[in-house]
């Protein structure tokens, strides 16, 4: 090692990177509310790590070394700018601040809190939010998320732009939310990682990692917000919902590629030390003594694994916590997850009836409702209806797995 | 927002055969226009024959050059093409990806002039 400074000095700024760009983002953009300029001091700072550490040795606190460099790259960009405002003044103090205090050196502060509440202010596009959360967090680029997230690559970079502008000029404080906006705001927060997680959730053609999207990155947001709030309780129901889900994950294709329904999955293909980590952080989140929808939504696949796994669920019971969590957030997903349930319950007549009440324009182009009426016709002994509604289905569908295993489905009747 | 989604498929999937795999691929295509059409956003779209019954158009100076085939000769041809009205970019890559050539060509997502309303 000692013979290749060049490798080492390599491996100390990576791991710098991996460990703490979102939190040195966040200390630099906490004064500045300036998360562009931010980014690009760091990225300089990482370049100038890159040309000194191999001859001068990696430093004893990495980040504290580069939290110095981009410091000062910010300081001089302001000054070069000649905008000599109070913000500038005011950074120029906290220069002052962090020279004189020896103990700055060896903590670097975690400030991401308010950096998860600055990328899910309100004030933000709601479609910004959970990208930015990955890049100022994770430092994830646009170019990487846009498959993930179905958007052109120039489209989300301008989408990140926009709202670094807006966190800038609207002046979105990087302060923690009062007490009575905490739960909404903490909502956003989730919404945004949980969409995140989403994208990797509908993209389970690409098997490898590198292809399916950003479950990981979505989970490791969780569990640093966990760390970050450990007397909230939903973030602990977000985290456990997700890891639910991922313990499944690599069970929904056969060997051969197939999609395999949840009924149907091979139950030793899933991630049992996942599903204890989801069960744990249920038990932590329903300690803390408040309900809320993640935890409702985390509950209901604790429901299922355990069904598949010989226990008795009472099938009335999951018609009883898609009711509390519509009656917290009411939303298609939802409906027609509870539709299905009833169904279980109550017989597929009674499941559909349930459907048939939703808004046509809500379900014209929502996949799961069609594959669910489908399902439930079927049952129902609706033949000619049914394979109608797997058609609409599969055109619907934009994974060939599923396309496949809708059409086999109809074929079946 | 009008978007036109040119479906581009490669050349095996022009070509006539009745294996199991093929059928399948025409039953998607069916699936995938009658779920686009009942959802509502389709303005206008065609699907065309193969890139073989093409005739290229070239005036170069005073000369007319026509050829047999389509203009680029490259792996994957245009198969057919919508009109979509939706409210932005990212609806019209939605709709894009659930095309069955999708994950076998591609799909090019372009905005569509518009005429303004008089």
């Amino acid at each position: 090692m000692t013979d290749d400074p060049l490798h080492a000095a390599h491996a100390a700024a990576e791991g710098a990177a991996r460990r703490s760009y979102g939190r040195l983002v966040a200390i630099l953009s906490a004064r500045t509310r300036d998360i562009a300029a931010s980014e690009d001091a760091l990225a300089d700072a990482f370049a100038r790590a890159l040309e000194r550490w191999p001859v001068d040795g990696v430093p004893a606190q990495p980040e504290a070394w580069l939290l110095q460099v981009a410091r000062h790259r910010t300081l001089d960009a302001w000054r070069h700018s000649r905008v000599q405002d109070e913000a500038a003044q005011t950074l120029l103090l906290l220069a002052d601040e962090v020279g004189d205090d020896p103990a700055f050196s060896e903590t670097v502060p975690d400030e991401r809190l308010r950096l998860f509440f600055v990328c899910a202010h309100p004030a933000i596009d709601a479609a910004a939010r959970a990208p930015l959360m990955l890049q100022t967090v994770l430092g994830l680029d646009a170019a990487r998320m846009a498959g993930a997230f179905l958007s052109a690559p120039a489209t989300l970079g301008q989408r990140l732009v926009r709202a670094k502008a807006r966190v800038r000029a609207a002046g979105i404080p990087f302060e923690f939310p009062r007490a009575p906006d905490l739960p909404q705001r903490l909502q956003d927060v989730l919404d945004g990682i949980y969409a995140a997680y989403g994208t990797g959730w509908d993209d389970v053609d690409g098997a490898d990692a590198s292809q399916r999207g950003l479950t990981a990155e979505a989970i490791e947001l969780g569990r640093i917000l966990c760390g970050l709030m450990p007397a909230e309780a939903e973030p602990l129901g977000l985290l456990a919902l997700m890891l639910f889900c991922e313990s499944r994950a690599a069970a929904r294709r056969s060997a051969d590629g197939v999609y395999v329904p949840l009924d149907a999955q091979d139950i030793a293909r899933w991630n049992r030390p996942l599903r204890d980590q989801a069960e744990q952080a249920l038990r932590q989140a329903a300690a803390l003594g408040a309900f809320g929808p993640y935890q409702i939504e985390a509950a209901i696949q604790s429901a299922h694994c355990a069904r598949r796994l010989g226990a008795q669920v009472p099938p009335d019971a999951l018609v009883a916590l898609y009711d509390g969590l519509l009656a917290l957030r009411p939303n298609t997903g939802a409906r027609v997850s509870r539709a299905c349930a009833v169904a279980e319950a109550r017989g597929p007549a009674a499941g559909l009836r349930e459907l048939d009440a939703m808004p046509a324009a809500e379900i014209a182009s929502y996949q799961p409702f069609w594959a669910a009426r489908a399902h439930l016709l079927g049952r129902d002994g609706q033949a000619a209806e049914a394979r109608l509604a797997y058609a609409r289905a599969a055109g619907l569908s934009a994974s060939p797995a599923v396309r496949a295993w809708l059409a086999a489905a109809s074929e079946r009747l | 927002m009008q978007y036109m989604l040119m479906f581009y498929q490669p050349q095996s999937e022009f070509d006539q055969r009745d294996e199991a795999a093929a059928q399948a691929y025409r039953a998607g295509w069916m699936d995938y226009v009658g779920a686009i059409r009942q959802a509502g956003v389709v303005q206008n779209g065609h699907g065309l024959h193969p890139p073989l019954t093409g005739t290229t158009l070239r005036v170069r100076g005073d000369k007319r050059q026509v050829q047999d085939g389509p203009f680029a000769d490259s792996k994957e041809q245009l198969g057919g093409y919508f009109v979509i009205d939706v409210p932005d970019l990212d609806a019209a890559l939605e709709w894009a990806a659930r095309a069955p050539c999708a994950s076998t060509g591609g799909v090019e997502v372009r905005p569509v002039f518009t005429a303004p309303t008089m």
